[in-house]
């Protein structure tokens, strides 16, 4: 092999690793950031050693063996230091110990420890956007300049976001070892937010005119196969993998070639990708057999899933989605559900029953600039013939949209309100 | 992106050999990577092609042949989807995955088009 | 049964010839009656072999061959995962399928292993899976 091929081999392998390292290293030493500097010297010894030695046949099992001698280096170096400040005569066996510790932790499970990097990654000390960006960093494998791109930022604000995390955590004594119990299902629960906060931020980009950032969601999509893959006993990484799944299948079908949004029921079924939405059903089948029916992802995976199933928008099981959200309302209330229950009501029990639940979601604070809110309103209105109503709804829905295509959409819709007659859309 | 891993037929693949146990169970344990990798879509196994049809588009006209098809070593045996970041991913993954022939055997990876490469 | 429908590739395909649209336009109605039926679990596009990679196994040793592959003919182009009653009905779709190519063209569609097939080889995980695999096609 050439070089530059070992070389290419060599960062791949690494990539492919490059999670478990660290999450290896992590439990070792104990400091997320040490763990990623261990790991990066493995690399660089890797790249000096394979092109002669060749590539090792388990490559993963050399990385991990370099960057664990490494770390007993390190601790021994440390231990030295210490020494010499500290009274006489403790501790060269607590050097051993702390080598001997390294050996133990390296022969538990894996999986466990990516599981729990995951955990540390997500941590409830760090705020939403440094969970996001650490969780790209150390499990998803992306680089810095990658996540910038992703998120429309500079490079440094992201690099800084990483280094602030890291000390975070550090400081703030987060525990390393794996939640248990309550503790436990609130931390998953901050790690279902993360997984989904960045496949919505690839699903519906919220700043720039691009109206898919559909790396975002494969990477989402990743992550959410991780950790059923690592966590197979959870129904709510089950029920929000069915969610990602399905949403995804859709993303080549929701954006027309002018970039303006297609919505659910004009989109071209033949481009839903159906491997992702047997994916999801599968996960939803999983999590429900985990008995997670109930779960706010596994629920709003059901409703994507009645969607998913349904051939044509005529096939689609209106009175179902319905009866769905009247449940999720219970498990999660919150207005945007109650809208979106809205919608579903008037396409299963007509645009009155649509319009009689909007009536006092329109008196709510939080909704007042929500966009969708009007939408419906606009879409409801438009199916009574009440045209004249639609078209102001349409009009002030697309006054609160701050994405062109989006923009360009509503407006289209409120010119098809002709004020008099009735006109259809093209 | 999305790749498609093919399995290349063999001798052996075309004659009905059903799989040993042991050989299942290893690439059981190589499929269980992929999957908490997050990399694998969907796999499958394809009986042979005594099993398979073919059909032949010319104009019109469309005839319909039964198999076996000769050129065993051309034929596909099973297959993966994956999802993956480059080419080299998936190379490398293919690597480690056990020799899923008795003899000597071929897979193929083969780049699947995506949305983005019409935009 | 769920079976697996191969576009057969062709000179043009392995060239990158892009489909006309009038194609596009007749394959994209025809995948929608394949969604319509019910029988179409998935479908992709394979770019050309010359993007492709080819790793030989042969003891412990792995080689790998960069694309292009010569045997044209026999190289697969794209595929489709159906879940039909049976190859008759298979093979009936596989007819009202617009020609995949500009010129004279190939499908060919063979079945997959199911549970069944396997025997005794079969352990609990195997089954499991299929058990899975199942499942999602009686979910649709």
């Amino acid at each position: 092999m050439a070089d530059t091929d070992i070389h290419r081999s060599v960062e791949t392998v690494f990539r492919i690793e490059q999670a478990r390292l660290i999450a290896g290293l992590t439990r070792m030493v104990r400091d997320v950031g040490l763990a990623e500097e261990l790991a990066q010297d493995a690399l660089v010894t890797a790249l000096a050693e394979w092109p002669s030695s060749g590539v090792p046949d388990n490559p993963g099992a050399w990385l991990m063996a370099a960057a664990r001698r490494r770390a007993i280096d390190r601790l021994r170096r440390a231990k030295m230091q210490e020494r010499k400040h500290a009274e006489i005569g403790r501790d060269l066996d607590e050097g051993r110990d702390a080598v001997d510790q390294i050996d133990a932790a390296l022969d538990d499970d894996i999986g466990d420890d990516l599981l729990n990097l995951i955990f540390i990654a997500c941590h409830p000390v760090l705020s939403p956007d440094a969970r996001v960006t650490l969780t790209l960093r150390l499990i998803a494998g992306l680089s810095i300049a990658e996540i910038a791109r992703a998120f429309l930022t500079t490079e440094p604000t992201v690099a800084q976001r990483i280094t602030r995390a890291k000390k975070t955590l550090q400081e703030s004594g987060a525990a390393y070892e794996a939640p248990r119990g309550e503790e436990r299902a609130r931390r998953l629960t901050s790690v279902l937010e993360v997984i989904y906060l960045i496949f919505n931020e690839g699903y519906a980009a919220t700043a720039g005119d691009d109206l898919i950032r559909a790396d975002l969601c494969t990477e989402a999509q990743r992550l959410g196969r991780i950790l059923t893959g690592i966590a197979p006993h959870e129904p709510e990484a089950f029920g929000l993998l069915a969610l990602i799944e399905i949403q995804a299948s859709r993303l080549k079908a929701r954006v027309g070639p002018d970039g303006a949004a297609i919505t659910l029921p004009e989109q071209n079924r033949a481009l839903w990708d159906q491997l992702l939405i047997g994916r999801g059903l599968e996960a939803l089948a999983r999590a429900e057999t985990l008995g997670g029916a109930d779960g706010a992802y596994a629920l709003q995976a059901a409703i994507a899933a009645c969607h998913g199933r349904a051939r044509t928008a005529a096939d689609t099981d209106w009175r179902r989605i319905a009866s769905l959200y009247d449940r999720l309302q219970e498990v999660i209330p919150s207005a945007v559900v109650d809208l979106n229950r809205a919608v579903a009501h008037s396409m299963a029990f007509g645009h009155e029953a649509g319009l009689a639940l909007l009536a006092p979601l329109e008196q709510q604070e939080i909704l007042r600039d929500y966009l969708p809110l009007p939408a419906a309103k606009g879409d409801f209105l438009y199916r009574a013939g009440r045209y004249a109503e639609a078209r102001a709804a349409f009009e002030a829905a697309a006054a609160l949209s701050r994405n062109a295509a989006e923009r360009n959409f509503l407006l289209k819709r409120a010119a098809a309100c002709g004020p008099a007659r009735p006109v259809t859309l093209e | 992106m999305r790749v498609m891993v093919i399995v290349k037929a063999t001798q052996d693949s075309e004659n009905m050999g059903k799989p040993k146990a042991a050989d299942l169970a290893e690439m059981g344990r190589f499929n269980d990577e992929l999957r908490k990798a997050g990399v694998l879509l969907t796999a499958d196994g394809l009986k042979p092609s005594s099993t398979g049809k073919r059909v032949a588009f010319d104009g019109a006209k469309r005839t319909v042949t039964d198999g076996p098809f000769a050129e065993s070593r051309e034929l596909v045996a099973g297959f993966w989807i994956w999802e993956v970041k480059d080419m080299a991913e998936a190379v490398e993954w293919v690597k480690r995955c056990l020799n899923p022939m008795p003899g000597p055997s071929e897979i193929e990876i083969r780049p699947i088009w995506e949305m983005s490469d019409f935009a | 049964m769920r079976v697996m429908v191969m576009v057969k590739a062709t000179k043009d395909s392995e060239q990158g010839v892009m489909p006309t649209t009038e194609l596009l336009e007749a394959m994209g109605k025809y995948n929608e009656e394949l969604v319509k039926a019910g029988i179409m679990l998935s479908g992709d596009g394979l770019k050309p072999s010359s993007q492709g990679k080819r790793i030989a196994f042969d003891g412990p040793k792995r080689s790998v061959i960069d694309g292009p592959f010569a045997e044209t003919r026999e190289l697969v182009a794209g595929y489709w995962i159906w879940e039909v009653k049976d190859m008759a009905e298979a093979v009936e779709w596989a007819k009202r399928c617009p020609n995949p190519m500009p010129g004279p063209s190939e499908l060919e569609i063979r079945p997959f292993y199911e549970m069944a097939d396997f025997g005794e080889a079969a352990t609990p995980e195997i089954v499991d899976r299929f058990e899975r695999l199942r499942e999602q096609s009686k979910n649709r």
